[in-house]
């Protein structure tokens, strides 16, 4: 499969098509040949134990690593990301488990910066915090994230509110891919089930979602496919209509054998 | 002076009601009310349109000091070596001037030598990532050192009518150096709080990873602070020269833990990421009053650093409780 979609029409192209990456830091080879695909307008889970390489994986994808060898093609192009400016240049857009958000900024100020809207002329421009304060707020109503304010300070938000924002801050910029690492891992049920409601109503806006989580349950719920690392290599990949919860366990542990190539 | 732009970013941030935290919040115009009406009830002398005149026009070199400082604090970051960089900057305009040069030029020469100390402070704690507690303290000796060197130790005095009409003139009651702070702190304001660049100091300061995850380039916000504080010791040190009619290398040192203590006294965060500029200006002209009445009251000039040590510390208590 991985094989002949570099020769499908550009249109067709998955988004994204990582192939034999590797990385070693040092002796540790973090990822030792790992092929996935993440197809546009999907939820693709990326599963895997402590050490698998998924952090290294979604590092490499945002820029932060550069690969040793293999290839990251991007609509059927081969593409070098040599810093997250990089990444965010071609919508790639990352929410990591410490959110990136400021506290002492408000809401509107963390879903615009380093994006601010200003007016006036060169070189005296000021901030437009009229139109960026309306705009978060439709932004945020859009995506049905619950806050009471966007000109409260995130400081004063709950874990689920924070994690929602930068949810959104994310897709409202990442116009192509959004990468979430674990994005419920510090919260509780009811919190947790306002961003997986979140992750679903990215996907029927047509963002491509890539998921990082250890939660089994949540990516049947939420993910259409899973790619499975194991000790630098993928090891399996599931549609999730065709597995399930105890197989991917299985698959991630070791217990059954993986039959991705590679 | 700068109410429109404080007001509304005070207004989101401030609402946790009157707890002790918004005492903090609000320790210098409550800290200022208080010092008046002691020193209003001590002496009939205090609450003079001509005092008052007087202590506004010592404050503005704090002021515009202050206003250094509150930069660089919005970065998370503290600038000591504004102790020898205010007699660097003052030494360089009167070296300048007493060796024939052009007062705009020795002006403009003293402006370069505080941006100077400021740009290498920037060098040293944003692009090698030194601590900037260790560079500023560092460059504070060098720049005294410095400024020893280029002086000889000795005073050097600058006669100008210019400068002697920006200390004591003004536009009516308006006097110059009230103009230049007030002009520096809406400046201050306006960078802060109007601009991109100011939204990236707070969020610089408030939390540096996440400022760098959304490709702010952290270390040009940084150094720009730096760079800014010491253009601010060189404003001051032109106000300086002319209140003091030269430059005395050892003068002034005292201005290094006040400039800490208005932005602190504002309620601004020492751990960056939040600024009060109207804050750091009340609190700016506090210690100064409190320094004021004590000259008038005839207490020991002895007891003046002790004050500021103890409302210092008394800031930095308080604010133990601003979360």
């Amino acid at each position: 499969m991985a094989d002949d979609s570099g020769r499908r029409p550009a249109g067709k192209a998955p988004l994204v098509e990582i192939r034999g990456v590797t990385k070693s830091f040092d002796a540790v080879r973090a990822l030792q040949g790992v092929d996935l695909t993440i197809e546009e307008g999907t939820v693709t889970a990326l599963l895997g134990d402590n050490g698998a390489g998924k952090s290294t994986l979604v590092r490499c994808l945002t820029g932060v690593h550069s690969p040793d060898d293999g290839e990251i093609l991007f609509r059927g192009e081969t593409i070098k990301l040599g810093s997250p400016d990089d990444a965010r240049h071609l919508g790639i857009e990352t929410v990591f488990q410490d959110l990136g958000l400021i506290e002492d900024l408000q809401v509107w100020q963390n879903l615009y910066l380093n994006r601010e809207l200003t007016r006036g002329f060169v070189p005296i421009r000021v901030l437009d915090k009229k139109q960026m304060i309306a705009n978060s707020a439709t932004i945020l109503a859009d995506l049905d994230v619950n806050v009471p304010n966007v000109r409260a300070t995130v400081r004063r938000m709950s874990g689920g509110q924070r994690q929602s924002v930068a949810i959104a801050r994310a897709a409202n910029w990442g116009t192509t891919l959004v990468i979430m690492d674990e994005p419920t891992a510090a919260l509780g049920v009811r919190e947790t089930a306002a961003v997986e409601k979140l992750i679903g109503r990215l996907r029927s806006n047509g963002v491509t979602v890539l998921l990082v989580s250890h939660d089994m349950d949540q990516v049947m719920r939420v993910a259409d496919s899973a790619w499975v690392l194991r000790r630098g290599r993928t090891a399996a990949n599931r549609k999730m209509a065709d597995t399930t919860g105890d197989e991917l366990v299985g698959l991630i542990t070791g217990a059954i054998a993986g039959d991705a190539g590679a | 002076m700068t109410a429109t732009t404080e007001a509304k970013a005070e207004r989101d941030t401030a609402r946790p009601s009157l707890s002790i935290g918004a005492a903090a919040r609000f320790a210098a115009p409550i800290g200022l009310v208080i010092v008046f009406v002691i020193f209003f009830i001590a002496t009939p002398n205090f609450l003079t349109v001509a005092n008052l005149t007087d202590l506004l026009v010592s404050a503005s070199i704090l002021m515009v000091l202050a206003m250094g400082q509150q930069l660089v604090i919005s970065v998370a970051g503290i600038d000591l070596s504004v102790g020898s960089n205010l007699p660097w900057a003052a030494a360089t305009l009167g070296f300048a001037y007493t060796n024939g040069a052009n007062l705009a030029v020795a002006m403009l020469l003293a402006l370069v030598a505080g941006g100077l100390v400021g740009l290498l402070n920037g060098l040293l704690v944003a692009r090698l990532g030194m601590t900037d507690f260790i560079v500023t303290l560092g460059s504070l000796s060098v720049v005294s050192g410095a400024t020893l060197l280029l002086t000889g130790g000795n005073t050097v005095a600058v006669s100008s009518p210019f400068m002697q009409g920006l200390a004591l003139d003004g536009v009516g009651p308006v006097r110059w150096f009230w103009l230049v702070a007030i002009v520096a702190a809406l400046l201050t304001a306006f960078l802060l709080f109007k601009t991109k660049t100011g939204t990236h100091l707070l969020a610089t300061g408030g939390n540096l990873e996440a400022a760098r995850g959304t490709g702010i380039n952290v270390a040009r916000t940084r150094m720009l602070a730096y760079v800014l504080s010491g253009l601010a010791c060189g404003v001051a040190g032109i106000l300086l020269v002319a209140r003091t009619g030269g430059a005395d290398p050892s003068l002034q040192t005292d201005l290094l833990l006040s400039s800490i203590a208005a932005v602190v006294l504002g309620g601004s965060s020492l751990f960056g990421g939040r600024a009060s500029v109207l804050g750091s200006a009340v609190g700016a002209v506090l210690l100064t009053s409190l320094i004021n009445g004590f000259t008038l009251i005839g207490i020991s000039q002895n007891y003046q650093p002790v004050a500021v040590g103890v409302v210092v510390l008394g800031a930095a208590f308080i604010s133990r409780f601003q979360k």
